[in-house]
């Protein structure tokens, strides 16, 4: 019931031991994530509230075979930290540090975009597949399991979106926060094509923003090759041309990236766009057979 | 972060990019020795972080001395509205003085990140002295486009292909070729977003020039350029956004008059949205993040009443890491610190919602609790009005 993640996932932190790392790991294996092993370099051989940390991502796989690593690196050293994991081979990285310089992420995504690495992010709250694994900073509480894959660029209104959801008796395969700078590892694009291709997932939530034109691309793709019933919302409707808003990638430059090309190219697509971020929940609700409560 | 064109032409100097001479002044007596010392004839510019200032009025041409300094008299303290200042205008507070230049032609040149193939790209047109965005909408194919890896940077072949592209001559070749990639390589070294020059003219000597730069720089590199962050010029950025950096929160001001704070900067802009929807206007943009402290929430709260267009505030937080009771407690300290009279709706949910209600239903203040985002919409709109 899921693309990427699921219970069998093994789970490697980079950054284990700095203080969102540890707090995050903790959450994860809460919430029921095998948590295998931690990497911080010069604290390998010692462990981290029952995790083995290791000096080094090679090292880390070796000896406990995970097969996903999150990365809560400060952004200064987190670019490097994405190569590391690339040169492990994990076949998947999430990388949920905000605020590494475009330039550190440019190079690092040549060699990304040459690997068999599939990145998840950076500057994004991570993915969760609800009831089997959590990799990330989202609130696990407020996920169901089910078959609505959500997608976004944003963290909070990935989980406004849960939320209504999930109020509404509406589970989730998976829910994916692509992230919110420029230079991304998994577009928009990239994580409805999984979705249109998962046999348990049934409808999609496509969630954007100003900026970009990662929402064109995918409504482009969903025209011509997804039969699933998507429905979309663009954040920043309201937002001033020329400034960036938050997000790194949230600016309309030039005219171009504004919510209503995007609003526009996705109706045009057959997705279902709301114009109200409150209405995400209803607007599925037709489209969709709630969750059986037995279902987890 | 922005800086100003003085400042980018002394930056990429150093990186070999042919600019004119030039000396920036904030008394209108230094223009007239400044002129003479270019031979008399001079540009009057006015420096402030917005395009369009030549035909707001903020850029002169001085035949003489006398008139760069009479010139400089009337650009230094005039408000200046381009149309990217908006109708408020924009203090000058320093203007360039530079030498004249034989132009023969104008173009265009310039750098950005793109985004789909995570490189940066030259951007290269003929129609210089022309916005960009106005040459992409009217006609695409007159950009020449050549992406770059940062390491490698761009390779000569690639500046002689877009200087031929724009129809240079075979005498012009070279100075082209230095040029391009000298700005290639600065907006490596520097950490640029953006850079610029628009116009670069031709001489009538064959010689290629910057008579303008931009030049914006990327804020998460900054760390590692100390010198860089010494250019940020306070008074050009609005008072309230940048009281909001040194907390840490991310403010944008804007026309409206119901306030918003929310965590994280999609919800944020969609709940700007839904207040539009909803029949009212936000007042600003600010996302207090995700891991906000208690006292960082007050400081937002005080940020967001300073400004003296608001009628109503909307408090959207969904609690992941930044936890409700931490909100309610940064909310109650700060409308009792500010004594607040404004109408205050709060929707919250998420990681410990029960124990943030009953922090603000315990706190005696008046404060309308909201369910879900559109219902928190309305009321705060109906409040506003």
């Amino acid at each position: 019931m899921s693309i990427l993640v699921d219970r069998h996932t093994r789970l490697l932190v980079q950054g284990i031991t700095g203080r969102e790392g540890s707090f995050h790991a903790r959450m994860c294996r809460e919430y029921g994530t095998q948590v295998v092993a931690g990497v911080t370099p010069g604290k390998g051989g010692s462990e981290h509230e029952g995790t083995p940390v290791f000096d080094t991502v090679r090292q880390a796989v070796e000896k406990t075979g995970a097969n996903v690593s999150v990365i809560f690196v400060p952004p200064p050293f987190a670019a490097d930290a994405i190569l590391e994991a690339v040169d492990a081979e994990l076949p998947l990285v999430v990388c949920i540090t905000e605020g590494i310089p475009a330039l550190d992420m440019a190079r690092a995504w040549q060699v990304v975009r040459a690997s068999r690495t599939r990145l998840i992010g950076p500057n994004c709250p991570g993915i969760i597949t609800p009831g089997q694994c959590k990799i990330g900073i989202m609130p696990g509480s407020i996920h169901l399991p089910g078959r609505v894959g959500i997608v976004s660029r944003s963290g909070t209104l990935t989980y406004e979106a849960v939320h209504q959801l999930t109020q509404l008796g509406i589970g989730q395969s998976t829910a994916i926060g692509i992230g919110g700078d420029p230079i991304i590892g998994t577009t928009h694009r990239d994580a409805i094509e999984m979705f249109a291709k998962d046999p348990d997932t049934d409808a999609i939530v496509m969630i954007g923003e100003i900026g970009g034109s990662g929402e064109e691309e995918a409504a482009a793709y969903i025209k011509q090759h997804v039969r699933k019933p998507v429905v979309g919302f663009i954040a920043g409707q309201t937002a001033p041309p020329g400034r960036r808003m938050g997000h790194a990638g949230a600016i309309i430059s030039g005219g171009k990236g504004t919510a209503a090309e995007k609003m526009a190219a996705m109706r045009a697509a057959g997705i279902h766009v709301c114009q109200s971020p409150a209405e995400i929940g209803a607007t599925m609700a037709p489209l969709v057979q709630k969750t059986p409560q037995h279902a987890h | 972060m922005k800086i100003h064109e003085y400042q980018a032409k002394e930056l990429l100097r150093g990186f070999g990019v042919a600019v004119p001479r030039g000396r920036v002044i904030t008394d209108p007596a230094e223009a007239a020795a400044v002129a003479r010392e270019f031979g008399g004839r001079a540009v009057v510019k006015a420096q402030i972080h917005a395009g369009g200032r030549g035909q707001g009025g903020g850029v002169k041409l001085a035949k003489t001395p006398e008139e760069a300094a009479q010139l400089a008299g009337q650009i230094l303290g005039m408000t200046l509205v381009t149309h990217q200042t908006g109708p408020e205008g924009r203090l000058v507070r320093k203007v360039l003085i530079e030498e004249t230049a034989n132009i023969a032609r104008e173009l265009y040149l310039g750098i950005v990140l793109d985004r789909g193939v995570g490189k940066p790209v030259f951007m290269a047109s003929a129609a210089g002295g022309m916005e960009i965005e106005e040459v992409a909408a009217k006609d695409p194919t007159a950009i020449l486009k050549a992406a770059f890896d940062a390491d490698a940077g761009l390779h000569p072949y690639q500046a002689r292909q877009l200087a031929f592209g724009l129809g240079l001559p075979a005498a012009a070749l070279n100075s082209a070729v230095k040029i391009m990639t000298a700005l290639a390589r600065a907006w490596v070294a520097l950490d640029c977003t953006l850079a610029e020059i628009n116009p670069l003219i031709l001489t009538a000597e064959n010689q290629v020039m910057a008579l303008d730069a931009k030049i914006n720089l990327d804020d998460n590199a900054l760390y590692r350029h100390p010198q860089l962050k010494e250019l940020r010029d306070l008074n050009e950025e609005a008072a309230l956004e940048v009281e909001a950096s040194q907390y840490g929160l991310n403010y944008i001001k804007l026309d409206g008059n119901v306030a918003c704070m929310v965590n994280g900067a999609g919800l944020a802009m969609a709940t700007m949205d839904i207040i539009q929807y909803a029949g009212g206007a936000p007042a600003n943009f600010l996302d207090v993040g995700g891991g906000a402290s208690s006292e960082q929430v007050r400081h937002a709260f005080e940020i967001l009443l300073k400004d003296p267009s608001v009628k109503a505030v909307l408090i959207n937080i969904f609690g992941g890491i930044l936890r409700c009771d931490t909100l309610a407690t940064g909310v109650v300290e700060a409308a009792r610190a500010v004594q607040l009279k404004l109408p205050l709706v709060i929707r919250m949910e998420g990681t410990n919602v029960a124990k943030g209600r009953e922090i603000l239903a315990a706190s005696g203040l008046k404060i309308t609790v909201a369910e879900g985002m559109k219902d928190a919409a309305e009321k705060v709109v109906a409040a506003a009005r």
